[in-house]
């Protein structure tokens, strides 16, 4: 039988598959990277058991001639674990760098047997421990990618709930919508914010929209131009836009940086365009008594 | 032919319903036929419902804005109704404000705004 690359490996990873677990999970444990705070001891072993299948598996049909690509099919239960095990890691927290040391820590435990196994064949010692170091390396890249990919859909998720939250359109009255604007507005977040509010406008037939920038900090042009490109669409849906909460300070910055907002109604406090909101759908504020 | 508009005559005002498949050479040929019957008829409106437009163009942007222009010189005023939010976004985007139209939500918002008038 010819000697393939990988048979050492694999007759280490068969022989000693458990022992091999114990001293793996040790590793971490002396590397500091196990996390005994965020998973179980079961709870580590077991991922770390099928870690290790998976891992074998790949190497008996995915490495040919020492050579191996992750993308292989040959690799993808490998994949598919890991996949699971980075979610869960990067659920609890647990940092790069931890989930690196996690699985490069597996190299010491494959090392000590190759080296009790080929002591007197120094030559194909260094030849193995070159394998498994680029096998294990792969490993940890990959595992490396899969986190980060994982931390991305997290943040895009958020942003996506951030968009959603940041842009109430509010039912004031019969007619009369609002929205309060927040933070920062972006070409993102202005095209979001334009597209629910002349949805809510169709839907709700409202005839008055007030713009309120109350909680916006800063207006410069670009600011300035989605703010009167919503106002612009909202007229064209036939509806009336009014921009509230204009403070002083905007107020004398969009004068100096020479903004001209037309014909677009500008108001100090959202309670002025309020009133004159409900003037224009045909009501009037009446106080009833004295204080 | 499927999108022939037709213009209806209430209260003094012209309706015309702009079809999703009107043609580039219908809509000028609405242009012309408008144009006459604004200055025969006296009118003091002419409503344009698009509620049915999924798509605008510069050049429907542009017809509407010269509608707009021809009736204000022949002394009506231009309502543009029940533009769809996607339009809407599209002609900001293509910077045609329509300054000269007047919008309105509905058909019944444009009648109401013109009998105030």
């Amino acid at each position: 039988m010819p000697q393939t690359a990988t048979t050492n490996i694999l007759a280490i990873l068969e022989a000693d598959f458990n022992g091999i677990i114990e001293e793996w999970l040790g590793t971490q444990v002396s590397e500091g990277v196990k996390r005994s705070d965020l998973f179980s001891d079961s709870e580590s072993r077991s991922q770390n058991a099928e870690l290790l299948k998976a891992f074998s598996k790949g190497v008996r049909a995915g490495v040919v001639d020492a050579e191996f690509d992750l993308e292989d099919t040959a690799w993808e239960d490998l994949r598919a674990v890991l996949a699971d095990v980075t979610k869960e890691r990067v659920n609890r927290g647990v940092t790069p760098t931890e989930m690196a040391t996690f699985v490069l820590a597996l190299k010491s435990p494959l090392f000590s047997r190759l080296e009790a196994m080929l002591s007197d064949d120094p030559s194909s010692l260094i030849q193995e421990v070159m394998l498994v170091t680029r096998l294990v390396d792969a490993f940890a890249i990959y595992t490396n990618e899969v986190f980060i990919e994982e931390r991305e859909l997290i943040i895009e998720r958020q942003r996506e709930e951030m968009m959603e939250l940041s842009t109430p359109v509010v039912e004031l009255w019969d007619r009369v919508l609002t929205l309060p604007l927040i933070g920062t507005l972006d070409s993102a977040r202005a095209q979001e914010v334009m597209e629910n509010l002349l949805q809510t406008i169709l839907e709700r037939q409202a005839e008055v929209v007030i713009l309120d920038i109350t909680g916006v900090g800063t207006v410069d042009t670009q600011v300035a131009q989605h703010l009167l490109r919503a106002a612009a669409a909202v007229r064209l849906m036939g509806a009336e836009c009014i921009i509230s909460g204009i403070s002083p300070m905007i107020a004398q910055t969009m004068v100096q940086l020479g903004i001209d907002v037309g014909t677009v109604s500008t108001r100090s406090s959202i309670r002025t365009a309020l009133a004159d909101a409900l003037k224009t759908v045909g009501y009037v504020i009446t106080k009833t008594r004295d204080h | 032919m499927a999108g022939v508009t037709t213009i209806h005559l209430v209260e003094r005002a012209l309706l015309v319903s702009i079809q999703d498949d009107v043609t580039d050479t219908e809509i000028i040929d609405l242009q012309d036929q408008l144009s006459h019957r604004i200055s025969e008829e006296e009118v003091r409106g002419v409503v344009l419902d698009i509620s049915a437009l999924e798509i605008v163009d510069t050049f429907v942007g542009r017809v509407i804005a010269q509608l707009a222009g021809i009736s204000r010189l022949l002394d009506a005023e231009t309502y543009v109704v029940g533009m769809r939010p996607a339009v809407a976004v599209t002609l900001v985007e293509l910077g045609m404000y329509l300054p000269e139209t007047r919008t309105a939500l509905s058909l019944t918002h444009a009648l109401t705004q013109l009998r105030r008038a």
